[in-house]
Protein backbone atom coordinates (compact mmCIF):
# COMPACT_ATOMS: atom_id res chain seq x y z
CA UNK A 1 0.00 0.00 0.00
CA UNK A 2 1.41 3.49 -1.01
CA UNK A 3 0.65 6.18 1.48
CA UNK A 4 1.43 9.49 -0.41
CA UNK A 5 0.70 12.27 2.30
CA UNK A 6 1.52 15.05 -0.37
CA UNK A 7 0.41 15.08 -3.54
CA UNK A 8 2.99 15.09 -6.30
CA UNK A 9 4.42 18.39 -7.90
CA UNK A 10 2.87 18.34 -11.38
CA UNK A 11 5.45 19.13 -13.56
CA UNK A 12 3.19 19.35 -16.49
CA UNK A 13 1.44 22.76 -15.32
CA UNK A 14 4.77 24.69 -15.64
CA UNK A 15 6.45 22.57 -18.45
CA UNK A 16 3.52 22.83 -20.98
CA UNK A 17 3.09 26.27 -20.69
CA UNK A 18 6.87 27.33 -21.22
CA UNK A 19 7.35 25.25 -24.14
CA UNK A 20 3.81 26.64 -25.61
CA UNK A 21 5.50 30.34 -25.14
CA UNK A 22 8.62 28.73 -26.75
CA UNK A 23 6.62 27.77 -29.75
CA UNK A 24 5.21 31.42 -29.66
CA UNK A 25 8.48 32.88 -30.02
CA UNK A 26 9.75 31.13 -32.32
CA UNK A 27 7.01 31.30 -34.40
CA UNK A 28 7.26 35.07 -33.79
CA UNK A 29 11.06 35.39 -34.87
CA UNK A 30 10.14 33.21 -38.07
CA UNK A 31 7.14 35.75 -39.39
CA UNK A 32 9.42 38.84 -38.34
CA UNK A 33 12.77 37.55 -40.20
CA UNK A 34 10.66 36.19 -43.26
CA UNK A 35 7.11 37.01 -43.94
CA UNK A 36 6.75 40.22 -42.37
CA UNK A 37 10.09 42.72 -42.17
CA UNK A 38 8.28 45.36 -40.21
CA UNK A 39 7.56 43.03 -37.31
CA UNK A 40 10.08 43.37 -34.87
CA UNK A 41 11.79 40.41 -33.71
CA UNK A 42 11.54 38.75 -29.92
CA UNK A 43 15.76 39.79 -29.70
CA UNK A 44 15.41 43.33 -31.13
CA UNK A 45 11.73 44.16 -29.30
CA UNK A 46 13.24 43.12 -25.75
CA UNK A 47 16.32 45.15 -26.50
CA UNK A 48 14.59 48.19 -27.47
CA UNK A 49 11.95 47.74 -24.22
CA UNK A 50 14.60 46.91 -21.65
CA UNK A 51 14.78 50.45 -20.06
CA UNK A 52 11.00 50.50 -19.77
CA UNK A 53 10.63 47.17 -18.65
CA UNK A 54 13.95 47.71 -15.88
CA UNK A 55 12.99 50.56 -14.50
CA UNK A 56 9.03 50.45 -14.52
CA UNK A 57 8.39 53.45 -12.77
CA UNK A 58 11.28 55.75 -14.17
CA UNK A 59 9.83 59.02 -15.44
CA UNK A 60 12.42 60.29 -18.20
CA UNK A 61 10.22 62.77 -19.63
CA UNK A 62 6.25 63.06 -20.38
CA UNK A 63 6.55 60.79 -23.31
CA UNK A 64 9.28 58.63 -21.95
CA UNK A 65 8.23 56.53 -19.07
CA UNK A 66 8.40 53.37 -17.44
CA UNK A 67 5.86 50.33 -18.48
CA UNK A 68 4.40 50.53 -14.76
CA UNK A 69 4.09 54.24 -14.82
CA UNK A 70 2.14 54.03 -17.67
CA UNK A 71 0.01 51.47 -16.82
CA UNK A 72 -0.74 53.20 -13.29
CA UNK A 73 -2.09 56.19 -14.75
CA UNK A 74 -4.46 53.49 -17.03
CA UNK A 75 -5.42 52.00 -13.92
CA UNK A 76 -6.39 55.14 -11.62
CA UNK A 77 -8.65 56.69 -14.89
CA UNK A 78 -10.22 52.48 -15.21
CA UNK A 79 -10.73 52.98 -11.35
CA UNK A 80 -12.98 56.19 -11.44
CA UNK A 81 -14.46 55.13 -14.35
CA UNK A 82 -15.40 51.45 -13.23
CA UNK A 83 -16.57 53.00 -9.74
CA UNK A 84 -18.68 55.43 -12.17
CA UNK A 85 -20.12 52.26 -13.77
CA UNK A 86 -20.52 50.13 -10.18
CA UNK A 87 -22.27 53.45 -8.83
CA UNK A 88 -25.07 53.30 -11.96
CA UNK A 89 -24.94 49.83 -12.75
CA UNK A 90 -25.53 48.06 -9.58
CA UNK A 91 -28.49 50.38 -8.95
CA UNK A 92 -29.97 49.88 -12.21
CA UNK A 93 -29.37 45.88 -11.81
CA UNK A 94 -31.25 46.00 -8.61
CA UNK A 95 -34.56 47.94 -9.70
CA UNK A 96 -34.65 45.78 -13.68
CA UNK A 97 -34.28 42.22 -11.33
CA UNK A 98 -36.85 43.62 -8.94
CA UNK A 99 -39.43 45.01 -11.09
CA UNK A 100 -41.15 43.54 -14.00
CA UNK A 101 -42.59 46.75 -15.25
CA UNK A 102 -39.55 48.40 -15.10
CA UNK A 103 -37.34 45.40 -16.69
CA UNK A 104 -40.40 44.85 -19.51
CA UNK A 105 -39.80 48.61 -20.32
CA UNK A 106 -36.18 49.01 -19.99
CA UNK A 107 -35.04 45.69 -21.52
CA UNK A 108 -34.84 46.53 -25.57
CA UNK A 109 -33.24 49.78 -24.86
CA UNK A 110 -30.49 48.07 -22.97
CA UNK A 111 -29.80 45.29 -25.15
CA UNK A 112 -30.07 47.85 -27.81
CA UNK A 113 -26.93 50.28 -26.11
CA UNK A 114 -25.23 46.88 -24.17
CA UNK A 115 -23.27 45.90 -27.96
CA UNK A 116 -22.29 49.84 -28.62
CA UNK A 117 -18.39 49.50 -29.00
CA UNK A 118 -16.66 52.47 -26.73
CA UNK A 119 -14.97 54.24 -30.52
CA UNK A 120 -19.12 55.13 -30.68
CA UNK A 121 -19.21 56.56 -27.48
CA UNK A 122 -16.62 58.95 -27.15
CA UNK A 123 -16.92 61.37 -29.59
CA UNK A 124 -20.44 61.60 -27.26
CA UNK A 125 -18.80 61.77 -24.62
CA UNK A 126 -16.42 64.44 -25.76
CA UNK A 127 -19.61 66.54 -27.16
CA UNK A 128 -21.11 66.13 -24.15
CA UNK A 129 -18.36 67.03 -21.34
CA UNK A 130 -16.06 69.23 -24.06
CA UNK A 131 -12.87 67.72 -22.35
CA UNK A 132 -11.08 64.51 -22.81
CA UNK A 133 -11.39 63.56 -18.85
CA UNK A 134 -15.06 63.18 -18.32
CA UNK A 135 -15.37 62.16 -21.97
CA UNK A 136 -12.97 59.07 -21.09
CA UNK A 137 -14.69 58.36 -17.77
CA UNK A 138 -18.06 58.61 -19.32
CA UNK A 139 -16.96 56.02 -21.94
CA UNK A 140 -15.35 53.67 -19.55
CA UNK A 141 -18.79 54.07 -17.46
CA UNK A 142 -21.16 53.41 -20.04
CA UNK A 143 -19.31 50.15 -21.60
CA UNK A 144 -18.59 48.80 -18.60
CA UNK A 145 -21.83 48.92 -16.64
CA UNK A 146 -23.98 46.70 -18.57
CA UNK A 147 -22.40 43.13 -16.57
CA UNK A 148 -22.99 44.72 -13.55
CA UNK A 149 -26.66 45.78 -14.73
CA UNK A 150 -27.17 42.70 -16.03
CA UNK A 151 -25.82 39.73 -13.55
CA UNK A 152 -27.40 42.11 -10.33
CA UNK A 153 -30.59 41.96 -12.50
CA UNK A 154 -30.15 38.25 -12.36
CA UNK A 155 -28.99 37.89 -8.73
CA UNK A 156 -32.19 39.87 -7.65
CA UNK A 157 -35.02 37.50 -9.77
CA UNK A 158 -32.73 34.51 -8.13
CA UNK A 159 -33.31 35.42 -4.48
CA UNK A 160 -35.08 32.83 -3.07
CA UNK A 161 -38.90 33.18 -2.40
CA UNK A 162 -37.76 31.63 1.38
CA UNK A 163 -35.44 34.00 1.86
CA UNK A 164 -38.35 36.57 1.12
CA UNK A 165 -40.93 34.92 3.13
CA UNK A 166 -38.31 35.12 6.17
CA UNK A 167 -38.16 38.63 5.70
CA UNK A 168 -42.08 39.42 5.58
CA UNK A 169 -42.86 37.11 8.41
CA UNK A 170 -40.13 38.39 10.79
CA UNK A 171 -41.66 41.95 9.18
CA UNK A 172 -38.50 43.67 8.71
CA UNK A 173 -38.29 47.21 7.67
CA UNK A 174 -37.61 48.03 3.91
CA UNK A 175 -33.65 48.82 4.69
CA UNK A 176 -33.28 45.85 7.08
CA UNK A 177 -34.67 43.65 3.82
CA UNK A 178 -32.49 45.12 1.56
CA UNK A 179 -29.45 45.49 3.72
CA UNK A 180 -29.95 41.59 5.34
CA UNK A 181 -31.22 39.71 3.04
CA UNK A 182 -31.91 41.32 -0.99
CA UNK A 183 -28.27 42.15 -0.99
CA UNK A 184 -26.48 39.37 0.39
CA UNK A 185 -28.11 37.03 -1.46
CA UNK A 186 -27.42 38.83 -4.84
CA UNK A 187 -24.16 39.57 -4.07
CA UNK A 188 -22.56 36.48 -5.66
CA UNK A 189 -24.29 37.36 -8.83
CA UNK A 190 -23.65 41.19 -8.15
CA UNK A 191 -19.87 39.83 -8.13
CA UNK A 192 -19.69 38.12 -11.57
CA UNK A 193 -20.72 41.34 -12.91
CA UNK A 194 -17.92 43.31 -11.68
CA UNK A 195 -15.56 41.06 -12.71
CA UNK A 196 -16.49 40.84 -16.17
CA UNK A 197 -17.34 44.73 -16.04
CA UNK A 198 -13.77 45.51 -14.99
CA UNK A 199 -12.66 43.09 -17.62
CA UNK A 200 -14.73 45.57 -19.88
CA UNK A 201 -13.37 48.64 -18.63
CA UNK A 202 -9.70 47.76 -18.85
CA UNK A 203 -10.76 46.69 -22.70
CA UNK A 204 -12.07 50.51 -23.51
CA UNK A 205 -9.54 52.14 -22.00
CA UNK A 206 -6.88 51.41 -24.21
CA UNK A 207 -9.21 52.68 -27.27
CA UNK A 208 -10.08 55.62 -24.87
CA UNK A 209 -6.55 56.57 -24.63
CA UNK A 210 -5.41 56.24 -28.34
CA UNK A 211 -8.50 58.38 -29.15
CA UNK A 212 -7.85 61.37 -26.53
CA UNK A 213 -4.46 61.24 -26.41
CA UNK A 214 -4.45 60.76 -22.57
CA UNK A 215 -1.11 59.81 -20.82
CA UNK A 216 -1.15 55.70 -20.17
CA UNK A 217 -0.50 52.58 -21.57
CA UNK A 218 -2.40 52.70 -24.34
CA UNK A 219 -1.45 56.54 -24.97
CA UNK A 220 1.50 55.14 -24.88
CA UNK A 221 0.74 52.45 -27.41
CA UNK A 222 -0.40 55.20 -30.06
CA UNK A 223 2.44 57.58 -29.17
CA UNK A 224 4.91 55.03 -30.17
CA UNK A 225 2.86 53.71 -33.45
CA UNK A 226 3.19 57.26 -34.78
CA UNK A 227 6.98 57.48 -33.74
CA UNK A 228 7.70 54.34 -35.65
CA UNK A 229 9.16 52.59 -32.73
CA UNK A 230 6.94 48.88 -33.38
CA UNK A 231 9.01 47.38 -30.78
CA UNK A 232 7.30 49.30 -27.63
CA UNK A 233 3.84 48.02 -29.24
CA UNK A 234 4.25 44.74 -28.54
CA UNK A 235 5.66 45.64 -25.56
CA UNK A 236 1.97 48.05 -24.75
CA UNK A 237 0.16 44.84 -25.63
CA UNK A 238 1.86 42.14 -23.08
CA UNK A 239 1.55 44.45 -20.63
CA UNK A 240 -2.30 45.37 -20.90
CA UNK A 241 -2.51 41.69 -21.46
CA UNK A 242 -0.87 40.79 -18.40
CA UNK A 243 -2.66 43.55 -16.30
CA UNK A 244 -5.92 42.73 -17.29
CA UNK A 245 -4.90 39.08 -16.43
CA UNK A 246 -3.88 40.22 -12.58
CA UNK A 247 -7.27 42.47 -12.11
CA UNK A 248 -9.53 39.15 -13.56
CA UNK A 249 -7.65 36.68 -11.21
CA UNK A 250 -7.68 38.83 -8.34
CA UNK A 251 -11.65 39.78 -8.65
CA UNK A 252 -12.13 36.54 -9.08
CA UNK A 253 -10.75 35.14 -5.58
CA UNK A 254 -12.35 37.61 -4.18
CA UNK A 255 -16.03 36.32 -6.16
CA UNK A 256 -14.58 32.31 -4.91
CA UNK A 257 -14.42 33.54 -1.32
CA UNK A 258 -18.24 35.34 -1.67
CA UNK A 259 -19.65 31.89 -3.02
CA UNK A 260 -17.80 29.99 -0.51
CA UNK A 261 -19.28 31.72 2.20
CA UNK B 1 -60.88 24.59 27.52
CA UNK B 2 -60.92 28.03 27.56
CA UNK B 3 -60.68 31.10 24.79
CA UNK B 4 -61.47 28.30 22.46
CA UNK B 5 -61.51 30.21 19.15
CA UNK B 6 -57.94 31.45 19.38
CA UNK B 7 -57.27 30.70 15.64
CA UNK B 8 -60.20 30.59 13.34
CA UNK B 9 -60.68 29.77 9.55
CA UNK B 10 -63.96 29.74 8.51
CA UNK B 11 -64.81 28.92 4.85
CA UNK B 12 -61.47 29.31 3.57
CA UNK B 13 -61.04 28.34 0.15
CA UNK B 14 -57.68 28.73 -2.44
CA UNK B 15 -57.04 28.18 -5.80
CA UNK B 16 -54.50 29.22 -8.60
CA UNK B 17 -55.48 29.92 -12.30
CA UNK B 18 -58.45 31.34 -13.83
CA UNK B 19 -61.22 30.62 -15.88
CA UNK B 20 -60.74 27.39 -17.22
CA UNK B 21 -57.10 26.65 -15.91
CA UNK B 22 -58.15 27.34 -12.30
CA UNK B 23 -57.53 24.63 -9.60
CA UNK B 24 -58.86 24.49 -6.32
CA UNK B 25 -56.43 23.53 -3.85
CA UNK B 26 -58.16 24.23 -0.80
CA UNK B 27 -61.80 24.13 -0.72
CA UNK B 28 -64.50 25.03 2.96
CA UNK B 29 -61.70 24.85 4.97
CA UNK B 30 -63.00 25.26 8.93
CA UNK B 31 -61.03 25.23 11.86
CA UNK B 32 -60.90 26.44 15.60
CA UNK B 33 -58.11 26.31 17.57
CA UNK B 34 -58.06 26.86 20.71
CA UNK B 35 -55.26 28.98 23.37
CA UNK B 36 -52.63 27.05 24.26
CA UNK B 37 -53.57 23.85 21.78
CA UNK B 38 -51.17 21.54 19.99
CA UNK B 39 -53.10 20.84 16.73
CA UNK B 40 -51.77 18.81 13.67
CA UNK B 41 -52.94 18.87 10.29
CA UNK B 42 -52.25 15.34 8.76
CA UNK B 43 -52.69 15.08 4.62
CA UNK B 44 -51.24 14.10 1.78
CA UNK B 45 -48.24 15.66 -0.04
CA UNK B 46 -49.32 18.43 -2.36
CA UNK B 47 -52.41 18.52 -0.73
CA UNK B 48 -51.85 21.88 -0.12
CA UNK B 49 -50.87 21.85 3.42
CA UNK B 50 -48.09 24.26 2.49
CA UNK B 51 -50.93 26.83 0.62
CA UNK B 52 -52.74 26.57 4.26
CA UNK B 53 -50.26 27.45 6.30
CA UNK B 54 -48.54 30.49 4.01
CA UNK B 55 -52.34 31.62 4.24
CA UNK B 56 -52.83 31.67 8.27
CA UNK B 57 -49.32 33.14 8.39
CA UNK B 58 -50.15 35.82 6.22
CA UNK B 59 -48.04 35.44 3.03
CA UNK B 60 -50.89 34.59 0.86
CA UNK B 61 -54.64 35.60 1.39
CA UNK B 62 -57.51 33.24 0.82
CA UNK B 63 -59.89 33.87 -2.34
CA UNK B 64 -62.59 33.40 0.34
CA UNK B 65 -63.32 32.69 4.04
CA UNK B 66 -61.46 34.32 6.63
CA UNK B 67 -59.04 33.76 9.39
CA UNK B 68 -59.02 35.56 12.18
CA UNK B 69 -56.77 35.19 15.38
CA UNK B 70 -58.14 36.48 18.58
CA UNK B 71 -60.72 38.20 16.73
CA UNK B 72 -59.02 40.30 14.87
CA UNK B 73 -58.74 39.35 10.84
CA UNK B 74 -55.60 38.28 9.53
CA UNK B 75 -54.35 40.20 6.28
CA UNK B 76 -50.26 39.76 6.11
CA UNK B 77 -47.70 38.77 7.94
CA UNK B 78 -47.48 39.72 12.11
CA UNK B 79 -44.82 38.85 15.39
CA UNK B 80 -48.00 36.99 16.98
CA UNK B 81 -48.06 34.17 14.39
CA UNK B 82 -44.15 32.44 14.34
CA UNK B 83 -43.52 30.54 11.26
CA UNK B 84 -40.93 27.48 10.98
CA UNK B 85 -41.08 26.15 7.31
CA UNK B 86 -40.51 23.18 6.08
CA UNK B 87 -36.96 23.75 4.45
CA UNK B 88 -35.58 25.73 7.59
CA UNK B 89 -35.43 29.10 5.41
CA UNK B 90 -32.47 30.43 7.84
CA UNK B 91 -30.25 32.99 5.69
CA UNK B 92 -26.86 31.20 4.69
CA UNK B 93 -24.78 34.49 4.94
CA UNK B 94 -25.93 34.92 9.19
CA UNK B 95 -24.70 32.71 11.57
CA UNK B 96 -26.72 30.72 13.92
CA UNK B 97 -27.37 33.40 16.34
CA UNK B 98 -27.31 35.92 13.83
CA UNK B 99 -30.31 34.57 11.93
CA UNK B 100 -32.09 34.64 16.03
CA UNK B 101 -30.95 37.87 16.63
CA UNK B 102 -32.26 39.66 13.07
CA UNK B 103 -35.81 38.65 14.71
CA UNK B 104 -34.67 39.58 17.77
CA UNK B 105 -33.56 42.72 17.31
CA UNK B 106 -36.89 43.56 14.98
CA UNK B 107 -39.43 42.28 17.50
CA UNK B 108 -37.64 43.98 20.67
CA UNK B 109 -36.29 46.74 18.52
CA UNK B 110 -36.63 49.15 21.78
CA UNK B 111 -34.79 46.63 23.78
CA UNK B 112 -30.98 47.75 24.84
CA UNK B 113 -28.95 45.58 22.49
CA UNK B 114 -27.15 43.50 26.08
CA UNK B 115 -31.09 42.64 26.35
CA UNK B 116 -31.93 41.35 22.39
CA UNK B 117 -28.16 39.84 22.78
CA UNK B 118 -28.52 37.77 25.85
CA UNK B 119 -32.34 36.93 24.67
CA UNK B 120 -31.18 35.77 21.18
CA UNK B 121 -28.60 33.18 23.32
CA UNK B 122 -31.14 32.10 25.44
CA UNK B 123 -33.10 30.86 22.89
CA UNK B 124 -30.38 28.74 21.21
CA UNK B 125 -30.00 27.27 24.43
CA UNK B 126 -33.44 26.13 24.29
CA UNK B 127 -33.08 23.79 21.49
CA UNK B 128 -30.20 22.84 22.78
CA UNK B 129 -27.82 25.04 20.07
CA UNK B 130 -25.34 26.82 22.28
CA UNK B 131 -22.47 25.59 21.42
CA UNK B 132 -23.12 26.28 17.87
CA UNK B 133 -23.83 29.94 17.93
CA UNK B 134 -21.01 30.53 15.40
CA UNK B 135 -21.70 28.36 12.88
CA UNK B 136 -23.49 29.10 9.78
CA UNK B 137 -26.21 27.11 8.26
CA UNK B 138 -23.77 25.31 5.84
CA UNK B 139 -21.97 23.93 8.73
CA UNK B 140 -24.61 22.42 10.85
CA UNK B 141 -26.85 19.54 9.76
CA UNK B 142 -30.48 19.07 9.08
CA UNK B 143 -31.49 19.02 12.71
CA UNK B 144 -29.77 21.94 13.84
CA UNK B 145 -30.89 23.66 10.98
CA UNK B 146 -34.38 23.45 11.79
CA UNK B 147 -33.25 24.01 15.59
CA UNK B 148 -31.97 27.63 14.38
CA UNK B 149 -35.14 28.38 12.66
CA UNK B 150 -37.39 26.72 16.01
CA UNK B 151 -35.21 29.02 18.08
CA UNK B 152 -35.63 31.84 15.39
CA UNK B 153 -39.42 31.27 15.66
CA UNK B 154 -39.82 31.26 19.56
CA UNK B 155 -37.58 34.41 20.05
CA UNK B 156 -39.49 36.42 18.69
CA UNK B 157 -42.44 35.43 21.35
CA UNK B 158 -45.39 35.00 18.57
CA UNK B 159 -48.74 34.08 20.29
CA UNK B 160 -49.08 31.06 17.52
CA UNK B 161 -46.48 29.00 16.02
CA UNK B 162 -47.37 27.74 12.64
CA UNK B 163 -44.66 24.85 11.42
CA UNK B 164 -45.14 23.32 8.14
CA UNK B 165 -43.76 19.67 7.86
CA UNK B 166 -40.71 21.04 9.97
CA UNK B 167 -39.15 17.47 10.48
CA UNK B 168 -40.10 15.78 7.16
CA UNK B 169 -36.43 16.50 5.78
CA UNK B 170 -34.49 15.00 8.42
CA UNK B 171 -33.68 11.40 9.05
CA UNK B 172 -36.18 9.10 11.52
CA UNK B 173 -33.51 9.84 14.64
CA UNK B 174 -33.09 13.11 14.22
CA UNK B 175 -37.05 13.56 13.74
CA UNK B 176 -37.81 11.58 17.06
CA UNK B 177 -35.44 13.91 18.58
CA UNK B 178 -36.39 16.79 17.36
CA UNK B 179 -40.38 15.41 18.42
CA UNK B 180 -39.55 15.46 21.68
CA UNK B 181 -38.13 18.81 22.07
CA UNK B 182 -41.28 20.28 20.22
CA UNK B 183 -43.22 18.16 23.29
CA UNK B 184 -40.99 19.97 25.90
CA UNK B 185 -41.06 23.07 24.45
CA UNK B 186 -44.69 22.89 23.99
CA UNK B 187 -45.19 22.44 27.81
CA UNK B 188 -42.77 24.65 28.93
CA UNK B 189 -44.09 27.72 26.86
CA UNK B 190 -47.96 26.74 26.43
CA UNK B 191 -47.85 28.35 22.85
CA UNK B 192 -50.66 27.36 20.33
CA UNK B 193 -49.35 25.21 17.82
CA UNK B 194 -50.06 24.28 14.30
CA UNK B 195 -48.26 21.55 13.21
CA UNK B 196 -48.83 20.28 9.48
CA UNK B 197 -47.00 16.73 8.71
CA UNK B 198 -47.50 13.60 6.41
CA UNK B 199 -46.52 11.38 9.15
CA UNK B 200 -49.45 10.18 11.59
CA UNK B 201 -47.56 8.98 14.48
CA UNK B 202 -45.93 12.14 14.69
CA UNK B 203 -49.22 13.49 15.19
CA UNK B 204 -49.75 10.62 17.60
CA UNK B 205 -47.03 11.85 19.71
CA UNK B 206 -47.57 15.66 19.69
CA UNK B 207 -51.33 16.69 19.01
CA UNK B 208 -54.06 17.51 21.06
CA UNK B 209 -56.34 17.04 18.10
CA UNK B 210 -55.41 15.10 14.42
CA UNK B 211 -56.86 16.94 11.96
CA UNK B 212 -56.95 14.70 8.50
CA UNK B 213 -56.80 16.90 5.09
CA UNK B 214 -58.09 14.84 2.23
CA UNK B 215 -56.31 15.04 -0.97
CA UNK B 216 -56.03 17.21 -3.22
CA UNK B 217 -57.56 18.83 -5.55
CA UNK B 218 -60.12 20.68 -3.25
CA UNK B 219 -58.75 19.35 -0.36
CA UNK B 220 -60.79 19.88 2.76
CA UNK B 221 -60.72 18.98 6.39
CA UNK B 222 -61.96 15.35 7.67
CA UNK B 223 -63.59 15.37 11.41
CA UNK B 224 -61.35 16.15 13.83
CA UNK B 225 -60.08 13.26 16.14
CA UNK B 226 -58.71 14.24 20.03
CA UNK B 227 -56.30 11.99 21.38
CA UNK B 228 -56.75 11.48 24.60
CA UNK B 229 -53.81 9.83 25.71
CA UNK B 230 -51.31 11.80 28.90
CA UNK B 231 -48.04 13.26 28.59
CA UNK B 232 -45.30 12.70 27.97
CA UNK B 233 -46.09 10.10 25.72
CA UNK B 234 -43.89 7.30 25.11
CA UNK B 235 -42.92 6.45 21.52
CA UNK B 236 -42.01 2.74 22.73
CA UNK B 237 -45.12 2.26 23.65
CA UNK B 238 -47.06 3.48 20.22
CA UNK B 239 -47.16 -0.18 18.44
CA UNK B 240 -48.74 -1.83 21.21
CA UNK B 241 -50.55 0.48 23.50
CA UNK B 242 -54.23 0.14 22.44
CA UNK B 243 -55.25 4.09 22.68
CA UNK B 244 -52.53 5.24 20.63
CA UNK B 245 -53.43 2.30 17.87
CA UNK B 246 -57.23 3.44 17.81
CA UNK B 247 -56.27 6.94 17.43
CA UNK B 248 -54.48 5.69 14.52
CA UNK B 249 -56.48 3.55 13.17
CA UNK B 250 -59.51 6.54 13.08
CA UNK B 251 -56.79 8.99 11.28
CA UNK B 252 -55.86 6.42 8.81
CA UNK B 253 -59.70 4.95 8.25
CA UNK B 254 -60.14 9.01 7.13
CA UNK B 255 -56.88 9.11 4.90
CA UNK B 256 -57.35 5.93 2.99
CA UNK B 257 -61.72 6.04 3.17
CA UNK B 258 -63.15 9.29 2.62
CA UNK B 259 -60.17 11.37 2.24
CA UNK B 260 -59.03 9.92 -0.50
CA UNK B 261 -62.72 9.52 -2.39
CA UNK B 262 -61.77 12.56 -4.33
CA UNK B 263 -60.10 9.80 -7.05
CA UNK B 264 -57.07 11.13 -7.38
CA UNK B 265 -55.28 9.08 -4.41
CA UNK B 266 -52.97 7.78 -6.97
CA UNK B 267 -51.07 10.72 -8.01
CA UNK B 268 -50.47 11.93 -4.45
CA UNK B 269 -48.33 9.97 -1.93
CA UNK B 270 -49.33 8.95 0.66
CA UNK B 271 -48.52 9.92 4.07
CA UNK B 272 -45.70 8.28 4.97
CA UNK B 273 -46.32 6.56 7.78
CA UNK B 274 -49.42 4.82 6.04
CA UNK B 275 -47.30 2.59 4.34
CA UNK B 276 -45.57 1.40 7.59
CA UNK B 277 -47.96 2.05 9.74
CA UNK B 278 -47.88 -1.35 11.76
CA UNK B 279 -44.14 -1.09 12.14
CA UNK B 280 -43.53 2.81 12.97
CA UNK B 281 -42.17 3.84 16.02
CA UNK B 282 -39.89 0.44 15.60
CA UNK B 283 -37.61 2.37 13.21
CA UNK B 284 -36.97 5.28 15.85
CA UNK B 285 -37.28 3.24 19.00
CA UNK B 286 -34.48 1.05 17.79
Amino acid sequence: MTTKTKPRFDASAIFLPALAVLLLLMLWAMTSSTLSKNLPSPAKTWEVSKPFVTAPFEKRGELDQGVARFAWYSLLLVAKGYAIALLLGAPLGFILGWSKLFAKSFDPIIQVLRPVSPLAWLPLGLVLFEKSHPAALFTIAICAMWPTVLNTALGVRSIPQDYLNVARVLQLSPTKTFFKVLLPAALPYMFTGFRLSLGIAWLVIVAVEMLTGTPGIGGFLWQEYNSLIYEHIILCILTIGIVGFVLDRLMSAVEHRLKAA
Amino acid sequence: MADAGFLELGGVCKGYGTGDARSEVLADIDLSVARGELVCIVGYSGAGKTTLVSMMAGLTAPDRGTITLAGKPVTGPGAERGVVFQNYSLLPWLTAFENVYLAVDQRFAEWPKEKKRAHATQHLALVNLAAARDKRPSELSGGMRQRVALARALAADPEVLLMDEPLSALDALTRATLQDEIARIWETSKKTIVLITNDVDEALLLADRIIPLSVGPAATFGPAIAVPIPRPRDRKSMNHDARFKAVRNEVIAYLLGPGRRRGEADRAAAPVALANASESGAEVAA
